[in-house]
């Protein structure tokens, strides 16, 4: 029977249909109650600094008008669906022939259009907030340079430099101490992006951009990069750490500190120094001062290494620098084919540097 | 009107050697067998470009997982998206227009036949050069030589310093020799529908595909130029020393974003356009009504046509515009909703009071219309700029871009198979393999697309081999990964339905659907020469003024 095949598929449709909008709800549910248990999700919704917090409501107002869109119109389309498909025992004659109606495509080209006003006006104003945002005499500066495959942060104010886990102050209302980025690039296209403190901003090489955060919770919150950026894009994690002000100003006094030197170390030490290692990295204090790969100075003070493909514990830097590609395939840092001795010495050189 | 043909000796091509007959279609110029060869063409690589995302499904299934290595993926995603933007998309687009606007317009062929030649061979050996790369380098397993840096290749990853060896010069040189067949055709297109209407045809009186696909020419010679022009910048730079893009001699990173993007917004509605003026036929016809509006729908598409000319820095919001000029495009890329939601109202409209047949191309139409709708909203949620300071690049963008080329071109064009393959081959499809087919893929779709909004929202960038656990990312890759294989068994369920059509469809006769347009009223397949009298028209639906002469449409347009 054609008709209870019409009607058995449309059914399954609707069936089709309420799943999926059903689903959908659960997936909300889950976004948002996964949120609340735990901070490592890195969720658009969750904002935690004004930039995001201002995007997150202007979300807010487009996903309400689009879902009320979305009911009208999936409710004609539904409607004329089931209404007009043709029936059982049809007559075979042809419907009426409608050609148009002025009037109607008038009303839904206004309405569309007021919509859009109104939406263009309260993106507008977000635009300006975030983007035209006065930089405040207490705000910490930070020039964040995007590498194959890792990220430099140096403190221009502080003397701090540092890699892949950016510490800022929290800022509270009452004493706000913001974080404005300078974002510079040494090779290609990167992105600075930590979903919970702001939207993303890009690197670009020759063409310096600027972004700012003001996180108002202590704590640890995760990004990435997110402009593809060669082989390792995937591995070039991006940890930023809220501290509280004491913290904070403990961190950069520490950081600002050369390195510490150790006799028991003076072998591994005396390797680094003699290898192609510090044409890469720098150690302050120390004969090495390359400015390819990470500043290695206080590399104990962060919990990762490789830009957080790994954490940092005595056997991954040891696996690390025998074998680079091992952990991260791709990456630039080659292989520098020591033996096992010359390993353990470097090793336990670089375990001093806290 | 001429329904009846002439039998000419050459149309009994089944008793010459199959030699010969592959050589006539490769130096053939008749525009119906060009089609043809856009299409199949595009369908070999829409299998590829599948099978290159299925890949990458399977690889980011679960975290951490080594399916492929880093520099497979990325080459992978590379080839998946330019495949199927220049070698899927634009040939299955270019292939309909090529084999229904003459028949449509009541012609005999498009009005450079050797052009249109010229065109599809050039866009097929673009194709052809591009996967020449996997040959080289370590070999297919290792994918190859193939170009790693993304389909729209930002500077200065295509610099020597960053891309040594070839592989970006078989994606740069791929895209100038396929662009050139593009311009080509639309060249090809424009001249056609402009001047070889059949008498009594004006330009209110012709069927809204040829009206859409005259935009969509226009649209391709507009944008297509400035990407030729951008590879020959990017050649001259590798190999002439030039440093347009070069930035580590000066050269700037954000030129190239800007002349892909004056091509890649375009381009967006290059291809979808024309699918838009495949639901314009099939939606009518299955809701036995006139299009609703038909001038507001001319109208529209000529004013999406402009608009998306201005709308191209809406790709570029995170790079470090100015806040006017974000602002800006913000109001440019929001207005283009206004006539693309009149084209949803006026299809809605069409389908309002009808009585509809749920025939293959119509179920995939209808599909069409709710999946546009979503994708529609997306993009005003991307098009918000603050909103997409957190979305851009992230894997909502790719649920988003994925909902309007796969949700709505490729499901318009699935339709249009459906509805116009009987006038190809001269036989009926099987129904039941294409009701499989649009569940399969449907179910497979939403299974896909819906749940890879979410990991976006999560903060999950796209272009990554691999995530870190514990971001709450795993489920949602998951899904995503299992509606990829669904939609990939329905593709199957598609090829073997052609297969099937082609070896035992059931003769479909001149005009299967009872339809109005005027491919209808020549023979399945049409002769050589289309019609054997040139037809004469009165209306937009000169079929319905032969077949209801109580009440011809002449009398009310």
């Amino acid at each position: 029977m054609r008709y209870s095949e019409h009607a058995r598929s449309v059914a399954a449709k609707a069936a089709g249909i309420a799943v999926l909008l059903a689903g959908f709800l659960l997936a909300a549910k889950l976004c948002l109650g996964a949120t609340a248990k735990s901070g490592q999700i890195p969720s658009i919704f969750n904002p935690e600094s004004t930039p995001a917090d201002s995007i997150f409501r202007l979300s807010l107002l487009v996903l309400s008008v689009t879902a009320v869109i979305f009911v009208i119109v999936f409710s004609l389309l539904a409607y004329s669906v089931l209404k007009y498909r043709r029936r059982l025992g049809d007559n075979g004659r042809e419907p009426p022939q409608v050609y148009g109606s002025n009037q109607v495509e008038l009303a839904w080209t206004v309405i569309p259009v007021l919509i859009v006003f109104i939406l263009f006006l309260a993106t507008a104003r977000v635009i300006e907030s975030v983007q035209n945002a006065p930089e405040p005499p207490g705000a910490i500066n930070v020039t964040a340079v995007g590498h194959q495959f890792w990220w430099e942060f140096r403190y221009p104010d502080l003397g701090v430099v540092t890699a892949n886990e950016l510490h800022v102050p929290v800022s509270d209302a009452s004493n706000p101490s913001p974080t404005f980025l300078t974002l510079l690039s040494a090779d290609t296209d990167h992105s600075f992006w930590v979903p919970r403190l702001a939207g993303k901003t890009d690197l670009i090489p020759n063409h310096p951009n600027h972004m700012w955060i003001d996180p108002h919770q202590t704590g640890l919150y995760l990004g990435q990069c997110a402009q593809y950026c060669g082989t390792q894009h995937a591995k070039m994690l991006l940890r930023v750490y809220v501290d509280s002000r004491e913290q904070f100003d403990k961190w950069a006094a520490a950081e600002k500190q050369p390195a510490s030197s150790n006799d028991a170390t003076e072998q591994g030490r005396r390797i680094f120094q003699t290898t192609a290692c510090v044409n890469c990295h720098a150690i302050s204090g120390t004969a090495a001062v390359g400015r390819f790969g990470p500043d290695l100075t206080h590399l104990m003070s962060r919990d990762t290494i490789a830009s957080g493909a790994a954490p940092n514990t005595p056997e991954n830097l040891r696996a690390w620098i025998q074998d680079p590609d091992h952990l991260k395939p791709g990456s630039l840092m080659p292989a520098m084919q020591l033996d096992d001795r010359d390993l353990d010495a470097v090793t336990a050189y670089l375990e001093t540097l806290r | 009107m001429s329904s009846e043909t002439i039998a000419l000796g050459a149309l009994d091509g089944g008793a010459r050697p199959i030699s010969e007959r592959l050589h006539d279609w490769v130096v053939t110029v008749d525009h119906k067998k060009l089609g043809i060869l856009y299409l199949l063409y595009a369908l070999l690589f829409l299998v590829i470009g599948g099978i290159e995302a299925t890949m990458m499904r399977i690889q980011l299934i679960v975290p951490h997982n080594s399916f492929v290595s880093p520099q497979v993926f990325n080459r992978l995603f590379t080839m998946h998206g330019t495949t199927m933007i220049f070698f899927v998309a634009m040939p299955l687009v270019f292939g309909f227009g090529t084999y229904l606007i003459p028949l449509m317009i009541g012609t005999r062929d498009m009005a450079f036949p050797r052009l249109n030649a010229m065109s599809f061979w050039l866009t097929a050996f673009g194709g052809l050069l591009l996967y020449f790369s996997f040959l080289g380098g370590s070999g297919l397993y290792g994918a190859g030589n193939a170009p790693d840096v993304g389909w729209f290749a930002y500077a200065p990853l295509t610099a020597r310093a960053f891309s040594p060896g070839h592989s970006s010069d078989f994606w740069t040189l791929a895209l100038l020799v396929s662009g050139i067949g593009s311009i080509g055709a639309a060249v090809n297109f424009v001249t056609t529908i402009l001047c070889l209407r059949c008498p009594g045809m004006t330009l209110a009186r012709m069927p809204l595909l040829a009206w859409l696909n005259l935009v969509m020419g226009g649209l391709v010679i507009l944008a297509v130029s400035p990407l030729t022009a951008a590879q020959l910048m990017l050649l001259i730079d590798r190999y002439l020393g030039g440093h347009f893009f070069d930035t580590q001699a000066g050269g700037s990173a954000v030129l190239w974003m800007h002349f892909f993007w004056v091509f890649g917004h375009p381009e967006v509605y290059v291809l979808v356009i024309p699918a838009f003026a495949f639901a314009s036929e099939i939606i009518p016809v299955f809701s036995r009504k006139p299009i609703f509006g038909y001038p507001v729908m001319v109208g529209a598409t000529v004013a999406i046509g402009f608009i998306s000319l201005s709308v191209w820095a809406h790709h570029m919001f995170t790079v470090g515009m100015d806040s006017a000029g974000n602002t800006f495009f913000v109001l440019s890329t929001m207005i283009i909703a206004v006539p693309t939601g009149i084209k949803i109202f006026n299809w809605l409209g069409t389908m309002w009071g009808g009585k509809i047949q749920f025939t293959a191309p119509m179920m995939f139409c209808v599909a069409f219309l709710f999946q546009f709708l979503i994708a529609g909203l997306t993009g005003i949620m991307l098009g918000a700029a603050p909103f997409n300071w957190q979305l851009s690049a992230s894997y909502f963008v790719i649920a988003h871009f994925h909902y309007v080329i796969v949700g709505g071109i490729i499901f318009t064009i699935f339709g249009a198979f459906y509805y116009w393959l009987p006038k190809m081959s001269g036989r009926m499809y099987n129904q039941t393999l294409a009701k499989w087919h649009f569940w399969l893929f449907f179910i497979g779709f939403h299974l896909t697309f819906d749940f890879m909004h979410i990991p976006g929202i999560l903060g999950m960038p796209r272009r990554i081999y691999t995530y870190e656990p514990g971001r709450g990312w795993e489920i949602w890759n998951l899904i995503v990964t299992i509606g990829t294989l669904v939609q990939g068994a329905g593709v199957l369920v598609f090829v073997s339905n052609l297969i099937w059509t082609f070896w035992k469809g059931e003769p479909a006769g001149n005009d299967p659907w009872d339809a109005w347009t005027l491919e209808w009223s020549t023979t399945s397949p049409p002769p050589d020469y289309n019609f054997a009298v040139i037809p004469v028209v009165e209306s937009r639906r000169p079929l319905w003024d032969i077949k209801h002469p109580e009440d011809p449409d002449w009398k009310y347009e």
